[in-house]
């Protein structure tokens, strides 16, 4: 048996060819209130292959959660054509379900005054998983995010990231092809997330899952998102891995040289000196990063040296700021 | 006495963004009112008079029980304090340098004030214009009828009061409140007037403070002599004894409260 | 981790996502209970609260039936019908509403759902929302309702000089059912408006409680008007009145057609139609204006 493969044809799992959303508003005092259309997401399109993880990006308020929203069937879209799954996800919102887990950081889908256990044993039949699949699935699942000593526990007394485990698990007891998290490690700790992080990766390279986040946590897509998707005042701003969006963006990569002694600033073409403290000294590199190692080793004692990509944070901090111009450097 | 006042002033703003459920409840308090007022005026066709009771005095009681079901909350919602204490919450406000029955109490007379405008009024009006309400000309018992129905918002909140501490003593108070908010319209008058009661149950419940939240009010609107002391001062002093001593119960069982969660730490 | 055991589509020409689904009754169906019962167990924990509430419901019952009582004995007879044949009226309308309350009653929570955003959690699972919504909090206490109110209705038949034909035998349990239907229909389309007007909890509650209220009593004494508004625009009149003059064989006192009370089943179909529909409209203007 071999792990789920991309469907036949290379039908993609989400194909979302321009869908858009508004939203009409009542505003003002009853008596004179106003209606005003309120465009959430504009003209997006975007394809995901079975078997990948892809990072849905953006600052708030720019259209994650609306878009999170159509393609789970909780909202349907004003405008465009998206299938997940094959389905028409707000007409075949109960097919899809099946096939989908979703969870969002911010609310739990678990029942608040029972055991882990039992809610889980719920969604069991909701989902009407066959019984000795659903205690494989949860002895697998337990073993992994460690449920072990809280499985027992009302789910109002565990905590957040004690839930969190609890409500993915809940989201893969059916095994979904698909699975969507909203904001999965908002408010976790350092270990919690890394627990989180490392159980996505398996899930994705043993299993075959795809996977679809939205995050406000750069620590997320870098660590499991080989491709992004930003989204910014409604409209798709980058589409592409996580390196294109590096190479594209406007940062400079920094050159941090540790010298046998301490000098004057470092002056050589394609690279200025920004900061110094005592033998360190940083440089932001303008021309190509081998020529001017190479001068810079030519002309000075080195002790160390470390070439420093730009910040995933940074970047996309500018691409919010230049959406329109961002838009051009879409690599899809 | 500034911060109360504040306290008030931010009930009354809170409650009156409620607009849809304001809106609700009246429809709400209007049409148990119709159905109650048929029956009795089908009760009083048969019997046109019962222990000094007429249809139109009927009628009128049923109005003015549906009129006060905002501002006394004979029906709930419980105090927000009751879930404060359930989350522990409450310890925060036993910290401040308040009194919590004066605090809760300010409060509770923000949302009465909004809800006796935009509730009761128009439930009232509703009554006044379906059917014939027996209302007094004497403008001296315009004034006992407004001083009984303070009177009747100060009880409606000391039971409140009391049966959210409950929660100090026992982990959830659904069950108390689910209790309480059924048995009170019963023994107010709320459900029936009183005066259709057996004599003996009727007796009982006259004496028990939930009497000045439905029966006493009606009966100073009707001029009864059916009060407590035959008279609308007698009615008075009955509501503000009651009035009295259950705040004044609410503020030693606040100071018992405090002091357990000051020892157990909440 | 264990491989993903699915076929792909060349091995059934089914999706590769597809889930290997062998029951194919309605999830709804095989759900209800199963959510219903986990609820119980939830509700459980505060065993104290339990018994209380259990005992409130009963109390409501109590107090209900003790005013029917006191308005009974003061007046004898009203609307030409004697007490115990008043127990029939409350015992037929108790005995709907309680189970339609039982079953459904917690949709009226729909527009705190709403608000709080719960329905989204609700939507992402393959189950009916209606039916998670009415599992809500599902307690047996709410039978503290029905019991007494099924007691009321037992021992009216038992009371009343009843003609017990094969016929009535039949039909006495389908009338409570389709009486049932009706009230749980209504108490679905009420909730519905919360769709629109979220915090209009009450407004609900004025057309299922309300009209619990007014069927306590024996139609008559509303007047014609009222009669003809419950029987054409709001079906409430098939929830105890018409059957009740079924089961008492009377002539309508208020000179409506008789076939009326042979209607019930006609009546329930229609009411079940439109709270589906109104359910259904008001599940899609949800989704299309995402408030």
């Amino acid at each position: 048996m071999t792990a789920r493969t991309p469907a036949s044809g290379g039908a993609p799992i989400i194909d979302a060819d321009g869908i858009g959303r508004t939203f009409t508003r009542s505003e003002g005092p009853l008596f004179r209130r106003r209606r005003r259309t309120v465009t959430a997401v504009r003209d997006v399109s975007f394809q995901v292959t079975a078997g990948e993880i892809v990072g849905y990006l953006g600052p708030n308020g720019a259209g994650k959660s609306t878009t999170m929203k159509m393609l789970t069937g909780i909202l349907s879209p004003s405008a465009g054509r998206l299938r997940v799954t094959g389905l028409e996800p707000s007409r075949q919102r109960t097919r899809l379900a099946a096939r989908m887990g979703v969870v969002f950081g911010q609310r739990t889908t678990l029942w608040w005054d029972l055991p882990l256990r039992d809610s889980l044993a719920l969604t069991r039949h909701m989902y009407r998983v066959p019984a000795r699949d659903h205690a494989r699935r949860l002895a697998e699942l337990t073993e992994l995010l460690e449920l072990g000593p809280f499985l027992a526990t009302p789910v109002r007394q565990l905590s957040l990231g004690q839930r969190m485990r609890g409500d993915l698990t809940a989201a893969l007891l059916h095994d979904p092809a698909l699975l969507v998290l909203d904001e999965p490690t908002i408010g976790l700790d350092v270990v919690s997330k890394s627990t989180i992080r490392e159980f996505l990766l398996r899930l994705n390279a043993e299993r075959g899952t795809t996977i679809l986040l939205t995050t406000h946590d750069l620590g997320d897509v870098e660590r499991l998102c080989r491709r992004v998707i930003v989204i910014d005042h409604g409209s798709l701003a980058f589409d592409g891995d996580l390196a294109a969006l590096r190479d594209g963006a406007p940062s400079p990569r920094t050159l941090v040289v540790d010298l046998a002694a301490p000098s004057e600033p470092i002056e050589v073409p394609g690279a200025r000196t920004v900061r110094v403290r005592g033998t360190r000294q940083w440089l932001e590199l303008d021309g190509n990063p081998a020529a001017v190692i190479a001068d810079v080793s030519h002309h000075y004692a080195i002790a160390d040296l470390t070439l420093n990509e730009p910040d995933i944070e940074d970047v996309v901090a500018r691409l919010y700021r230049r959406e329109g111009a961002a838009r051009e450097l879409s690599a899809g | 006495m500034r911060v109360y006042l504040t306290a008030f002033g931010c009930a009354v703003r809170r409650y009156s963004t409620y607009r849809a459920a304001t809106f609700a409840g009246v429809v709400t308090n209007s049409v148990f009112g119709l159905i109650n007022a048929m029956v009795l005026l089908a009760l009083f066709e048969a019997r046109p008079q019962i222990n000094g009771y007429d249809a139109t005095d009927a009628v009128t009681q049923v109005f003015v029980a549906q009129a006060v079901i905002g501002p006394i909350a004979i029906f709930g919602p419980p105090l927000d304090l009751s879930e404060r204490i359930r989350t522990g919450e409450v310890a925060v406000d036993l910290l401040r340098p308040v009194h919590p029955v004066l605090w809760w109490l300010a409060t509770d007379l923000g949302r009465a004030a909004f809800s006796t405008v935009f509730r009761s009024v128009p439930t009232f009006a509703v009554g006044m214009a379906a059917f014939e309400l027996a209302l007094p000309a004497d403008p001296l018992r315009w004034v006992a009828v407004a001083a009984a129905f303070a009177l009747a918002v100060l009880v409606g909140f000391a039971l409140r009061y009391l049966y959210a501490l409950a929660g100090f003593w026992l982990m959830d108070t659904r069950g108390v409140h689910a209790v309480v908010f059924l048995l009170a319209p019963f023994c107010a008058g709320h459900l029936l007037p009183l005066t259709l009661f057996p004599e003996a149950l009727a007796g009982v419940l006259r004496v028990l403070p939930w009497a000045s939240l439905v029966q006493v009010p009606a009966e100073i609107l009707l001029g009864k002599d059916s009060l407590p002391g035959g008279s609308t001062l007698g009615g008075l002093c009955f509501q503000a004894a009651w009035a009295a001593a259950l705040l004044a119960l609410g503020a030693v069982l606040t100071a018992r409260a405090t002091r357990r969660v000051v020892v157990q730490g909440g | 981790m264990a491989e993903r055991t699915s076929p792909g589509p060349a091995a059934g020409g089914r999706a590769a996502w597809e889930p290997a689904v062998l029951d194919r009754r309605p999830r709804s169906v095989t759900a209800y209970p199963r959510l219903a019962w986990a609820w119980t167990r939830a509700l459980a924990q505060y065993p104290v609260s339990l018994a209380m509430l259990t005992f409130a419901q009963a109390c409501t019952t109590a107090v209900e039936l003790l005013a029917v009582v006191i308005v009974f004995g003061h007046a004898g007879r009203l609307g030409g019908f004697t007490l115990d044949e008043a127990m029939l009226f409350y015992g037929l309308t108790g005995t709907a509403f309680s189970t339609a309350h039982l079953l459904i009653g917690t949709v009226d929570r729909l527009g705190e759902h709403i608000r709080r955003g719960s329905l989204d959690t609700v939507l992402i699972r393959p189950v009916s929302p209606l039916v998670q919504i009415a599992t809500e909090e599902f307690s047996p206490r709410r039978l503290g309702r029905t019991v007494p109110s099924a007691a009321a209705l037992g021992y009216a038949l038992s009371v009343l000089d009843i003609a017990w034909t094969p016929e009535r035998v039949l039909m006495v349990p389908l009338l409570i059912g389709c009486g049932a239907l009706i009230c749980g229909s209504l108490w679905v389309t009420a909730a519905s408006v919360q769709f629109l007007l979220t915090d209009a909890r009450e407004l609900v509650s004025s057309v299922t409680n309300g009209g619990w209220a007014l069927t306590e009593y024996p139609l008559a004494i509303y007047g014609r008007d009222v009669v003809r508004a419950v029987t054409y625009l709001v079906p409430l009149a098939f929830v105890s009145w018409q059957p009740a003059l079924y089961i008492l064989d009377r002539p309508d006192p208020l000179g409506m057609p008789d076939w009326l009370r042979y209607a019930s089943p006609a009546v329930a179909a229609a009411a079940v139609a439109v709270a589906a529909l109104v359910w259904r409209t008001g599940l899609r203007h949800y989704r299309s204006t995402g408030s």
